[in-house]
């Protein structure tokens, strides 16, 4: 299987966005996706899913996903419609959960410093390669180790070990 | 090249002699850890997995707490699910609400976690029990649900940071919340991001095991993978009389490679409190003193424990809290709690005007039991103060040990517990 490429507008956030502001934790009584993505950065992008096209890519800065270990963090962003989250760096709980489900993150510090809100980017996660269209420069994002791009070519860690368990059986 | 605690631990459970910083390897698990939030969505990812049973029953452990009792219909469906899920599996280690606590209170004081233990938790203070000398790390629930099934976990090897604290603290009030905040203040809240944090020298040894857990169970806010702290003897005493099965005991070479070496001197430290909105936002008490506040909290898996409470009691005791503001006090477990109402904290409270709570997470995430309404402020002894992270995204929190939050609650505002009249 090979990861599509994936094309989206920006949209911009800061530095050491935490998985509070991502999904504060009063709505955690809920684990499903569609509901999450209701209250995803809420602070920030107020109705997000009105807003956000699926396929959008979210560009930040340092230390995104920062503080719990909520996967359901990843969850609210996936189904709010990002294919894709590129940052300066990630926090390390945030990022696992990420692959886990299934949503590439990409680390891409001079992307990230570059790339205008509103822009048109297209990623390819198997390379790391970012094309931004609108302003035609490409960067090179941090590629995944071989391991990490066969959970996502999966669809994420639960498919992964899946096949794994079967095989030992 | 010696190997680091944290590298001894990860060398043990993957089956081989020698790891380094950056390898991938492939570690068994000796407790997997979930709760009422991250529960279900692990057994959710679990079923999907395909095996019918846990790796092993009784290294699964289940803690209904951030929405216990249940606040909501919803939550209530939550600790249900994970109840459900441990009968299921016949777990041995699922406990009730009023028979267990705040989950890094609980597993140290029952034995559960030991030195030497590999530990993963759907819960990011997980990194608690790398002050009984346990490599142990907060994961998401897909991971947790890999660990349930499968008893083993993908880990790359963490540098190590090594933290030296030296030194005697002149200030009698200063403890370990107060070099934990230090230190996030002077790196960063990801100034260890991916890494271990190995918390050495004097002033540890000085500290008890209660604030040596407080000051792990922070390390993730630096971003840290785990923090750990060496057993020396009184991590001993502290384990012999809980645990039910053998541990182990790692330590440092003297020539284990660190990625750096810090140190602290913890002298001249005085209590710390970190302003909105990162940990890491940290001045001296001193410098806080004319920040009115609304409620103030003393409890949380970071400062809920005896220690915690007594210091608290100690400065409360026959003050009033002052009119302006709600105080609610929450011992880590049941047992925590019982012995504070044998003891007489808890009349010392009551008698303060202070809320006594059951064991809960509950306002530490803005969950609920202490939910900030917009403009309000809180001290509190936990470990976050994001925008929004106890409520209304305009309310505040200022971190503090539990005796600047006592001497806070007197005052109606933040303050310094020398301010507080013998």
């Amino acid at each position: 299987m090979s990861l599509d490429k994936l094309k989206g507008k920006v949209w911009k956030v800061g530095a050491d966005i935490d998985t509070d502001v991502i999904i504060a934790a009063r709505y955690l009584n809920r684990s499903d996706g569609e509901y999450l993505a209701t209250h995803c950065l809420e602070v920030l992008i107020p109705e997000i899913t009105t807003k956000v096209k699926p396929g959008d890519i979210l560009v930040a800065g340092k230390n995104f996903g920062c503080g719990s270990s909520r996967e359901h963090a990843p969850l609210a962003l996936q189904y709010a419609g990002f294919s894709c989250i590129i940052a300066e760096s990630f926090a390390r709980i945030f990022y696992r959960n990420a692959i886990n489900i299934g949503l590439p993150v990409l680390v891409a510090p001079e992307a990230v410093r570059e790339i205008k809100e509103g822009s048109i980017i297209e990623v390819d996660p198997s390379t790391g390669i970012i094309d931004d269209v609108t302003n035609n420069k490409s960067y090179q994002g941090e590629a995944f180790p071989a391991f990490m791009l066969e959970i996502l070519k999966s669809g994420g860690a639960i498919p992964y070990v899946k096949e794994k368990v079967k095989k030992r059986v | 090249m010696g190997m680091t605690i944290t590298e001894k631990i990860l060398a043990a459970h993957a089956g081989l002699d020698k790891v380094t910083a950056g390898e991938l390897v492939n570690a068994k698990l000796d407790v997997v850890l979930a709760n009422d939030v991250t529960g279900p969505l692990a057994i959710k990812e679990f079923e999907k997995i395909g095996v019918e049973k846990v790796f092993d029953r009784e290294k699964v452990v289940l803690i209904p707490d951030h929405f216990v009792p249940a606040k909501d219909i919803a939550s209530a469906q939550q600790s249900l699910d994970i109840k459900n899920f441990a009968r299921k599996q016949n777990l041995k280690h699922y406990y009730e609400v009023g028979r267990c606590g705040i989950e890094h209170c609980f597993l140290p004081e029952q034995g559960l976690v030991l030195p030497g233990d590999v530990v993963i938790g759907a819960d990011s203070h997980t990194c608690t029990y790398g002050g009984l000398g346990a490599f142990s790390t907060g994961v998401g629930s897909t991971d947790l649900a890999v660990g349930m099934a499968t008893g083993e976990l993908w880990f790359r090897v963490p540098e190590t940071m090594k933290v030296v604290f030296k030194g005697k603290a002149r200030n009698p009030w200063v403890t370990g919340k107060d070099y934990i905040l230090a230190l996030i203040g002077k790196i960063g809240v990801d100034g260890a991001r991916y890494k271990a944090l190995e918390f050495t020298g004097e002033a540890i040894s000085n500290l008890s095991i209660d604030a040596r857990m407080t000051m792990t169970n922070m390390a993730i806010e630096a971003g840290a993978k785990n923090g750990i702290i060496a057993v020396d003897k009184k991590t001993v005493d502290y384990v012999r009389k809980r645990a039910q099965r053998p541990w182990q005991v790692y330590e440092s070479d003297a020539d284990a490679e660190y990625s750096e070496v810090i140190e602290i001197d913890v002298t001249n430290l005085q209590p710390q409190v970190a302003f909105p909105h990162l940990p890491s936002n940290t001045k001296d008490v001193q410098e806080a003193i004319d920040v009115k506040i609304d409620q103030v909290v003393i409890g949380s898996c970071t400062n809920g424990r005896w220690e915690d409470l007594e210091i608290a009691a100690n400065l409360i005791k026959g003050k009033k809290v002052h009119p302006d503001v709600r105080v609610i006090v929450i011992p880590g477990t049941q047992e925590l709690y019982l012995r504070a109402v044998q003891e007489g904290l808890v009349q010392i409270f009551v008698e303060a005007g202070a809320v006594v709570s059951t064991p809960t997470c509950g306002p530490c995430l803005g969950g609920y039991m202490g939910i900030l309404a917009k403009g309000e402020r809180a001290v509190a002894t936990t470990n976050r103060n994001f925008v929004g992270r106890m409520g209304h995204p305009e309310s505040e929190v200022y971190l503090a040990n539990p005796a600047v939050a006592a001497a806070s609650a007197i005052f109606g505002r933040i303050a310094s517990p020398e301010e507080v009249s013998k």
